[in-house]
């Protein structure tokens, strides 16, 4: 589904990412773990270009998106995104942030796109909180807001960036829940995260990645179990 | 203290008031149109746009307003229409208007590029990152929110306008502070159609003032 080809990117001398390369498939969970300064966000915001490469290729579904005749703006609407600071739209009513990008782009009307977003709010128990402004959302409900909104372009994978790294400990859980659930129905992920518990469970691959590369990639079991990489067992050994 | 001659002139002042209202509204919606396009053009990524904004910005706000409204009716090789409409002679209140609206476009802009930069980056990507495309994410995401922040600027702005717009009277367009040189010029007397002059001004940005602050008051209730 995607497939990355010699992926650098340098921001002025910093040279961030140094070669990436990967493929993830249909299905696949796919969780980045590394310690910070490693790439992981960068490597994740590269594949729906927030972060444009210095080089390489990346294609999703066959189309190469950092070619410059491609108008990037169309694969956005299949790749959701779910940040660390939730970015909800503060202005806008819950309701109108899920209903947002699908009125406009996908020019659905108002009562279609309001009765899938009310679909996709009773799937995560927040139906009542259709009118609320986020504002008066807990942190956890903002980023399950958030999940909703790019559910609600239909897309073909989600790109998660340290989910619930902002979130106090006692909402992490809600929060996990729903990816959880949005994975066991067979979503695609790439999932950049501390949650150790998640990768394991959710997780069929983790990549461990330190100074722009990806030093170690398997399943949870074998990466977390048996890590092959000097470096893939300090960082382990220093987080769990 | 005389005040008599209100019951002769007063229609002078009447006159004076609504065309400074009228050329204080149009400068104000020219104003925000221009300030905008200026703005949008300051922060774009094409080095041109950048250059033509930036230079008009620095031109307008390092020129005196007197000299920027002189060029226009005394410089500019273009005629105007020798048109009346009631009352206005649009020969006048044309470039009076085109003046003051390129001078507060200038710093209209100004305000509308601090507001937009103010808005957290993060609500950008999460815009584009659903595939709005750019002129989208400023139209449904950015902007509202921008607007609702510099609301006070942008008051403050239009109280200006109101202010600044009594320079015209140089150009001969019959706005209040024309009208209080001709009464002036008539009765021999400074003081008292000046006062009247200044105590209407008030009026009108005491006003104007307080509607801006219900109206900022209602946007903040979303919140």
């Amino acid at each position: 589904m995607i497939k990355v080809n010699g992926l650098h990117k340098k921001f002025g001398k910093l040279h961030v990412l140094n070669g990436i390369d990967i493929e993830i498939n249909k299905g696949e969970v796919v969780v980045v773990i590394g310690p910070s300064g490693s790439g992981k966000s960068t490597f994740l915001r590269c594949l729906n270009l927030l972060e444009h490469p210095t080089d390489g290729e990346i294609i999703f579904e066959g189309v190469s998106i950092t070619s410059k005749h491609n108008d990037i703006n169309k694969q956005r609407q299949k790749m959701g995104m779910v940040f660390q600071q939730f970015n909800l739209f503060p202005h806008l009513s819950v309701l109108e942030n899920i209903t947002l990008a699908p009125r406009k782009l996908k020019k659905l009307s108002k009562e279609e796109a309001e009765k899938k977003a009310f679909d996709l709010l009773k799937r995560i128990g927040l139906e009542e909180k259709a009118n609320n402004y986020p504002g008066q959302l807990s942190g956890g409900q903002k980023q399950r807001i958030a999940i909703v909104r790019a559910l609600a372009m239909s897309p073909d994978v989600m790109l998660f960036d340290e989910p619930t790294s902002a979130l106090d400990p006692e909402m992490v859980g809600e929060v996990l829940d729903v990816m959880k659930k949005l994975a066991s129905e067979g979503m695609t992920m790439v999932v950049v995260t501390h949650e150790m518990g998640f990768a394991k469970e959710v997780g069929t691959r983790v990549i461990f990645m330190d100074e722009g590369r990806i030093l170690e990639e398997n399943t949870p079991e074998e990466l977390f179990g048996n890590p092959r990489n000097a470096r893939t067992r300090e960082f382990l050994s220093k987080i769990l | 203290m005389d005040f008599s001659w209100i019951g002769q002139y007063y229609p002078y002042f009447i006159a004076g008031t609504v065309n400074t209202i009228v050329l204080a509204f149009f400068t104000v919606l020219f104003g925000v149109l221009i300030g905008i396009v200026v703005a949008l053009m300051k922060i774009s990524k094409n080095r041109l746009l950048k250059f033509v904004a930036s230079a008009y910005i620095e031109f307008i706000r390092g020129t005196p307003l007197v000299v920027q409204i002189s060029i226009v009716f005394y410089g500019l090789p273009v005629k105007f229409p020798e048109i009346t409409f009631l009352g206005m002679e649009m020969e006048r209140f044309i470039p009076g208007i085109i003046a003051l609206s390129i001078n507060s476009g200038a710093y209209v802009a100004e305000i509308f590029r601090a507001g937009i930069q103010a808005i957290d980056k993060g609500q950008t990507e999460a815009a584009r990152s659903l595939g709005l495309t750019q002129a989208m994410a400023m139209r449904y995401v950015i902007l509202p929110q921008a607007i609702r922040n510099i609301l006070p600027a942008l008051g403050n702005e239009f109280v200006v306008v109101i202010k600044e717009s009594s320079i015209v009277y140089i150009i001969g367009i019959a706005e209040l502070m024309f009208s209080s040189s001709i009464v002036r010029g008539a009765t021999y007397r400074a003081l008292e159609p000046l006062l009247l002059t200044a105590v209407i001004y008030f009026i009108l940005t005491f006003t104007l003032s307080k509607f801006l602050g219900i109206a900022e008051r209602r946007m903040r209730a979303g919140d």
